[in-house]
């Protein structure tokens, strides 16, 4: 009985959302775009021209140390230097320079790489004195476009839209215009309606969010280092705690404008703050410790650990225990709020 | 001024619904102050009243759906509960339809809410949906809008069917249709509760009447005995300018109500002649035999249309 009444409002919904054509396409079409727009206007470059790990003490005076164009990052111990190697694969830095075993290392495939090594051999060649044979190593792999970084964080921000909006918005629009209280004449219980309204949101939210991420790839072709089923959890994850805060806002609300306005609020420090667009490193802390409070920011960061560092499970726990918890937390919430009228 | 009668309700055992001392307040505005009546099971009962008078109100606390602020609401003999909702069917005043759905698919939906509903081709031969069923709900007019949500509320085969203000809004043609709907289902034996501001669709299809006003009940009973209990003969009225004052000071029967008078008379030809004979002026004369509207006139002293 239950069930029945679930699967026929679920199918109701979804149906809903099918055929509303401006919607539908609105929620495809622009996501795409979005992702290929930005990309676009991106695609510019960094402060720094040139990054490059050091591992262990450079000898005093050395002329390469001193050059304004490059940012010297340093790595301690063998972990440091395995770490910076890492890097190095992912062009993340353009040179390693190992004085403990007095090696430098660069990237095959980085014209930068080999700028450097240009400049530094160089260095040594001309310097007086005596001087220590580095030897070299090259290591291979593939850049992280700025488009890698940013695609988790795009599509994290489609799903915070959808979520809020296609659950909130719409059942304080029900409310309002007499649909919810119609609903409340039958013995349908609300917890059931809820439920149908959020699972119908998810199967769409969660079929677009692939939709676009394998559109997309198709002319982007992103990186991705880690598991595919990982970050399908993590997405469908990230989707649930999106929607319960929507419904948090669905349950009282009568007003469409009130809400759109609430949502806006919410929406746009979530979108400043949550690291979409531009990393918040090296921001103040306390706009560092705010962000940690979106759900976005979770998302976005463990969706770029799978995607760019191949992270597993571990790595990914707390951001994955900060979005199941709030998703616990806001339904709890919503249920303990809602109402018909 | 307004007269209250004094809280009486019939308690006889066929009564499907009762309701004691209900009372709605919404913080000072008193909506519904203290209404009692019966309704039994099988009849036709309406709520005839302006709009403002609380008759809303009264069906939402009947149906369940708003709490009142005392007073209860008894099923066959007990209150109201969660069970009530599976047993009614309700349609109100204004409702708006989940959209992009066609009204084939909103009765599928409706359905499965029910643990037993009628048949989607019963529903449709009863509520005459055959043109309208592949329609989506947001290109439904009015009456084809009331139609659906008539069969919304007698899907689960009720026992009792709430409609409010049901033909409110729609042109004369559409009505009239609705009223034979509403015949079908009487046709069934199913209770009805009706409210309304119309006159004539309470005279129509309502076998009691309560009239209301500013949330309390004026009178209750069958129309014709309402009518016979206020009202003798023909009620004669014609415009007046207060010409002729003193000349009908004598002829019994007469209210002066602004600029309109007004003569209940059992001899017509009487009184005709003795209105000429006071000089005063005929145009404009009208003579009907009293219905709920100059019923409801009498007891509170203002129209059913404001």
């Amino acid at each position: 009985m239950l069930f029945r009444q679930f699967i026929a409002m679920f199918k109701a919904r979804t149906m809903e959302f099918v055929r509303d054509r401006g919607t539908f396409v609105w929620n495809l079409i622009m996501p795409i775009f979005l992702v290929l727009g930005m990309a676009f206007a991106f695609s510019g470059g960094e402060s720094a021209l040139f990054k490059v790990g050091v591992s262990g003490t450079p000898p005093p005076g050395m002329p390469f140390m001193g050059m304004e164009q490059a940012q010297f990052i340093p790595y301690e111990g063998a972990d440091g230097l395995a770490n910076a190697m890492q890097k190095l694969e992912r062009h993340q830095i353009d040179m390693v320079l190992d004085f403990g075993n007095s090696q430098y290392a660069i990237n095959a495939e980085s014209s930068k790489g080999r700028l450097l090594r240009t400049l530094f051999t160089a260095q040594q060649d001309s310097a007086t004195g005596t001087h220590t044979t580095f030897t070299e190593r090259t290591v291979i792999g593939r850049a992280t476009r700025y488009v890698d970084w940013l695609v988790p964080g795009v599509i994290g921000m489609n799903m915070m839209f959808s979520s809020l909006f296609g659950v909130g918005y719409v059942i304080v629009r029900y409310r309002k215009n007499g649909v919810l209280k119609r609903f409340k004449a039958t013995p349908v219980h609300a917890l059931n309606f809820v439920a149908a309204q959020a699972a119908s949101r998810l199967v769409i939210v969660l079929a677009t969010s692939v939709f676009v991420y394998a559109g997309t790839n198709l002319f982007l072709g992103f990186m991705m280092r880690g598991s595919y089923m990982l970050l399908l959890a993590l997405t469908t994850l990230g989707i649930l705690c999106m929607i319960a805060l929507g419904l948090v806002f669905a349950s009282r609300m009568k007003s469409e404008e009130m809400a759109g306005g609430l949502l806006n609020v919410i929406t746009f420090p979530m979108l400043a703050l949550s690291g979409v667009f531009f990393s918040l490193e090296g921001s103040p802390p306390i706009l560092r410790t705010i962000s940690y409070a979106f759900p976005l920011t979770h998302f976005t960061e463990a969706a770029r650990k799978i995607m760019i560092d191949g992270a597993g499970i571990a790595q990914i726990a707390p951001n994955l225990l900060f979005l199941g918890g709030a998703t616990i937390v806001f339904l709890v919430l919503s249920s303990a709020l809602f109402k018909w009228e | 001024m307004p007269r209250r009668l004094a809280a009486c309700y019939l308690v006889k055992m066929s009564d499907i619904l009762r309701v004691e001392n209900l009372t709605k307040h919404f913080g000072t505005v008193k909506a519904v102050d203290g209404v009692s009546f019966g309704i039994p099971e099988g009849i036709c009962f309406g709520l005839l009243g302006p709009n403002g008078a609380g008759k809303t109100t009264t069906i939402e606390m009947l149906e369940g759906i708003t709490e009142p602020t005392s007073g209860r609401v008894l099923f066959k003999d007990s209150p109201i509960d969660r069970n009530f909702k599976k047993k009614i069917g309700i349609q109100f005043q204004s409702t708006a339809l989940p959209e992009f759905i066609t009204v084939r698919e909103t009765i599928e939906l409706f359905s499965s809410f029910y643990p037993s509903s009628r048949s989607i081709d019963e529903v449709v031969r009863l509520c005459s949906l055959e043109d309208i069923l592949e329609r989506d709900n947001r290109k439904l007019s009015g009456g084809q809008r009331q139609r659906m949500l008539l069969a919304l509320a007698i899907l689960p085969k009720p026992e009792i069917v709430f409609l409010d203000e049901p033909t409110t809004g729609l042109d004369p043609q559409a009505r009239r249709n609705f009223w034979e709907l509403i015949g079908r289902i009487k046709a069934e034996h199913t209770t009805i509760l009706l409210t309304t501001h119309y006159m004539d669709e309470a005279e129509l299809l309502c076998d009691r009447i309560a009239i209301m006003d500013r949330g309390a009940i004026m009178a209750i009973d069958t129309p014709d005995v309402l009518l016979a209990t206020h009202f003798e003969g023909v009620l004669i009225r014609l415009p007046y300018d207060k010409c002729c004052d003193e000349s009908l000071a004598d002829l019994p029967g007469v209210d002066i109500r602004d600029d309109v008078l007004e003569l209940q008379t059992t001899t017509l030809d009487t009184s005709l002649k003795a209105l000429l004979a006071a000089h005063v002026n005929l145009e404009g004369l009208s003579i009907h035999k009293p219905n709920l509207e100059d019923l409801f006139i009498k007891l509170t002293g203002s129209s059913l249309r404001t």
